[in-house]
C-alpha cells in the first residue's frame, strides 16, 4: 500500500519534469501556425523552415564549432591535468585540484560576470576565442573529475611493466595509459560538448556582438514571439544532447564487451 | 661474471633511510632471494635494480655496465609484479609480444617466440583470450611469459606468489623454479615468505630495517643464523641468554641458565669470538621431548612441564616450561602426543645448537 503511493508519486514527479519536454517534441510536428495546442495535423514543416532559417543555421554552426573545440581543448587539458595530479607529486596538489574543480561550485553567473570584469579590467575585447576560453573553464572540472576517477583505477605497475619491457614513457602513455583511459576521455569529451552546446548563462555574457549560439538564438527569438520553429529547434537540441551521450555510452559498452568485459 | 652488482647503495626518502649502504653481487644464472618483513627495504632494493627508483648513493651495474643513469626501458629487464600487471586491453598473445615490438623482432619470429613462451608456462591455448578471462595463477604465468620472452639480462620478481591462494602458491613455486632452471636466467626474487625463500633460492639475503642481516645459501642461513633477527625470522627458534667461555679446539662452550653448559661446534658459531655474553639458538624441531625414564643417549637433558599443546596432525608444537624459561618444541608425534601438565625430559644435541654474539 505504502509502496504503491511512493510509486505513484514518483511517476507523477517524472511526468511533471518530462511532460513539458514531450510537449515541445510533440508540438514541433504540429502543422498549425501557432506553437501551441490544439494539434491541427502532423507535419515536418517547422523543421524545413528551421533548415532554411539563416540565423538559426549560423547559430547552429557556431554552437557545433564552439562545442567541438571546447570538447577537444577541455579534454586535452583535463587529461594532462589529471595525469599531473594523479601520477606526479606536484607541489600544492590539493590547492590546484580544488581550483580546477571550483568552476562547478561557483554559480555560473558569478563566474561569467567575474571573467567579463576581468577582461574589461585588462581591456581585452570580447571575441570567439574568449568565449571558447570561458567554456573550457567551466567544462574542465567535469573532464578532470571523470578522467581522474578512471586514472586512479589504472594501476601504476601496469605502466611500469610496459616500461620494463622497453616502452619509453611516451610510448607507454599511448600504448597503455591512453587506451585504458579511453572510456573516461570519451565520456569527458561528450560532457564537455553537451555542456558547452547547452550553455546560455556564460555565453550571454561572453559572446561578442553578432555571434549567437543555439541557446542564445532561441532566447532572442523568444523575446519577439513564440514561433513553432523554436519547438523544432528544441527537438533537435534534445536529440543532440540526449542522443549523443547515449550513443557514446553504447559505443563504449561495445568496446568494453569486445575485449572481454 | 656478476649479473648484478650493487656497490654501497643507499636510498633515502627525505629523512628516512630505506636502505643503508648495501653491497651485493648476484652471480650469473643464480636465484637470489631478498627476504625480510615488510618495510625492510627489499622491494626498494628491487626497484632500484629495476630503475623504478634512483639510489641516493652508490652504483648499480648490470652485466658489468653501470646503469645508474639508464632509464628502466633501456635496462633489458623482465619484471613480474605482485598483481601480475597484465595489460587488460590486450590479448594474452599481445601482452607477451609487447616487449618484442621494441626489440625489432620480425613478425614471424615474434609469433614463434610468443608460442614458445606460452608453452614454457604450460598455457599454449590461451593466446587469444584477454587477461580477465584467466584465473589468478594463469595470469601470473602469462606475466612470467611476458617477462622472459624478451630474454632479459635479469628477471626481477616482486612477491609474485603472494596474491595467489595457498595451494596454487606451492604449485607456482615449483613451476617458477623449474622454468628458471630451464632457461638459466639470473633471478632476483623478493618475498616475505621464508618457505618460498628456502625452497627456491640458491642464495638468500635476509634484510631488516634497510640492512642486510645475513646472506648465504638457504641451509647456511637456516642452520647457522648470524644474528638474532635471522634466528627469529626463519623458522621457530628458542633463543637463550648465555655466556661464552671462548673456543677450545673445535667447540665453543656456552653456559645457559636452563641447559647448563653446551659445547656448540665452532662452525655453528662463526661470529662468536672470545668470551662474553652470547645467545644460544635451538630450533624448535631440534628440541626433543621424551618420557623422563628413557635414556637420553648422549643428549643434554633437563626436566620440564608441558604447558600448551598445539596439535598439527603428524606433528605437534609444544610450549614447555623449563625452570624460568618457556621453550617451543615441534616434534613428530609417535603414538600419541604429550598432554598439558605432563612432566617431560627436554633434550637437545649440542651439534644442533647454534650460537651468536650478543647484539651490539
Amino acid at each position: 500500500m505504502g509502496w504503491n503511493l511512493v510509486r505513484a508519486w514518483t511517476i507523477l514527479v517524472y511526468i511533471f519534469m518530462f511532460l513539458p519536454v514531450a510537449v515541445v517534441v510533440l508540438l514541433s510536428f504540429n502543422a498549425s501556425q501557432f506553437g501551441s495546442f490544439p494539434m491541427t495535423g502532423f507535419s515536418f514543416r517547422w523543421f524545413v523552415e528551421l533548415a532554411q532559417n539563416e540565423a538559426i543555421l549560423r547559430a547552429f554552426r557556431t554552437s557545433l564549432v564552439l562545442g567541438s573545440l571546447t570538447a577537444v581543448v577541455s579534454t586535452a587539458l583535463g587529461v594532462l591535468a589529471s595525469l599531473a595530479l594523479v601520477r606526479y607529486n606536484v607541489p600544492g596538489r590539493n590547492v590546484i585540484s580544488t581550483l580546477l574543480i571550483a568552476p562547478i561550485l561557483v554559480p555560473e553567473v558569478v563566474l561569467a560576470v567575474a571573467l567579463l570584469l576581468f577582461l574589461n579590467f585588462l581591456s581585452i575585447n570580447k571575441s570567439f576565442f574568449l568565449l571558447l576560453l570561458g567554456h573550457v573553464i567551466f567544462t574542465l572540472p567535469f573532464v578532470i573529475l571523470v578522467v581522474q576517477a578512471r586514472l586512479v583505477g589504472i594501476r601504476r605497475d601496469v605502466e611500469e611493466a610496459a616500461m620494463s619491457l622497453g616502452a619509453s614513457p611516451v610510448q607507454t602513455f599511448f600504448q597503455i595509459t591512453l587506451p585504458l583511459l579511453a572510456p573516461a576521455v570519451f565520456a569527458g569529451m561528450l560532457f564537455a560538448f553537451t555542456i558547452s552546446f547547452d550553455d546560455i548563462t556564460g555565453t550571454l555574457f561572453w559572446k561578442p556582438g553578432g555571434v549567437e549560439t543555439v541557446p542564445t538564438q532561441i532566447f532572442a527569438m523568444l523575446r519577439n514571439s513564440i514561433s513553432p520553429e523554436i519547438n523544432a529547434l528544441g527537438t533537435v537540441m534534445i536529440v543532440l544532447t540526449v542522443g549523443l551521450p547515449l550513443l557514446g555510452l553504447a559505443i563504449a559498452r561495445r568496446m568494453a564487451a569486445a575485449r572481454g568485459g | 661474471m656478476s649479473a648484478v652488482t650493487l656497490k654501497d647503495i643507499v636510498k633515502r626518502f627525505g629523512e628516512f633511510t630505506a636502505v643503508h649502504r648495501m653491497s651485493m653481487d648476484i652471480p650469473e644464472g643464480s636465484f637470489v632471494t631478498l627476504l625480510g618483513p615488510s618495510g625492510c627495504g627489499k622491494t626498494t632494493t628491487l626497484r632500484m635494480i629495476a630503475g623504478l627508483l634512483d639510489p641516493s648513493e652508490g652504483e648499480i651495474s648490470i652485466k658489468g655496465r653501470r646503469v645508474n643513469d639508464v632509464p628502466i626501458h633501456k635496462r633489458n629487464l623482465g619484471i613480474v609484479f605482485q598483481n601480475y600487471a597484465l595489460f587488460p586491453h590486450k590479448t594474452v598473445a599481445e601482452n607477451i609480444a609487447f616487449g618484442l615490438k621494441y626489440r625489432n623482432v620480425a613478425k614471424d619470429e615474434a609469433k614463434k617466440r610468443v608460442e614458445q613462451a606460452l608453452e614454457l608456462v604450460q598455457l599454449p591455448q590461451v593466446g587469444e583470450r584477454y587477461p580477465k578471462q584467466l584465473s589468478g595463477g594463469q595470469q601470473q604465468r602469462i606475466a612470467l611469459a611476458r617477462a622472459i620472452v624478451i630474454e632479459p639480462d635479469v628477471l626481477l620478481l616482486d612477491e609474485p606468489l603472494s596474491a595467489l591462494d595457498a595451494n596454487l602458491r606451492e604449485d607456482m613455486r615449483v613451476e617458477l623454479k623449474r622454468i628458471q632452471h630451464r632457461i638459466g636466467i639470473t633471478t632476483v626474487f623478493v618475498t616475505h615468505d621464508q618457505s618460498e625463500a628456502l625452497a627456491m633460492s640458491d642464495r638468500i639475503v635476509v634484510m631488516s630495517q634497510g640492512r642486510v642481516e645475513q646472506a648465504g645459501a638457504p641451509e647456511e642461513v637456516y642452520n647457522t643464523p648470524e644474528t638474532e633477527f635471522v634466528a627469529r625470522f626463519l623458522g621457530s627458534s628458542n633463543i637463550l641468554d648465555g655466556t661464552s667461555n671462548g673456543a677450545s679446539g673445535e667447540e665453543v662452550a656456552i653456559d645457559t641458565a636452563g641447559f647448563g653448559r653446551i659445547a656448540v661446534p665452532k662452525n655453528r658459531a662463526p661470529k662468536l669470538n672470545g668470551s662474553g655474553p652470547a645467545k644460544l639458538v635451538i630450533r624448535a624441531e631440534k628440541l626433543h621431548l621424551a618420557k623422563p625414564e628413557t635414556d637420553p643417549d648422549g643428549q643434554i637433558a633437563v626436566d620440564g612441564v608441558v604447558e600448551t599443546v598445539d596439535y598439527q596432525g603428524q606433528a605437534a608444537r609444544y610450549f614447555v616450561r623449563v625452570g624460568d624459561l618457556q621453550l617451543q618444541a615441534i616434534n613428530m608425534i609417535d603414538d600419541h602426543p604429550f598432554n598439558e601438565g605432563d612432566t617431560v625430559s627436554v633434550r637437545v644435541r649440542p651439534r644442533d645448537c647454534a650460537a651468536l654474539p650478543e647484539a651490539r
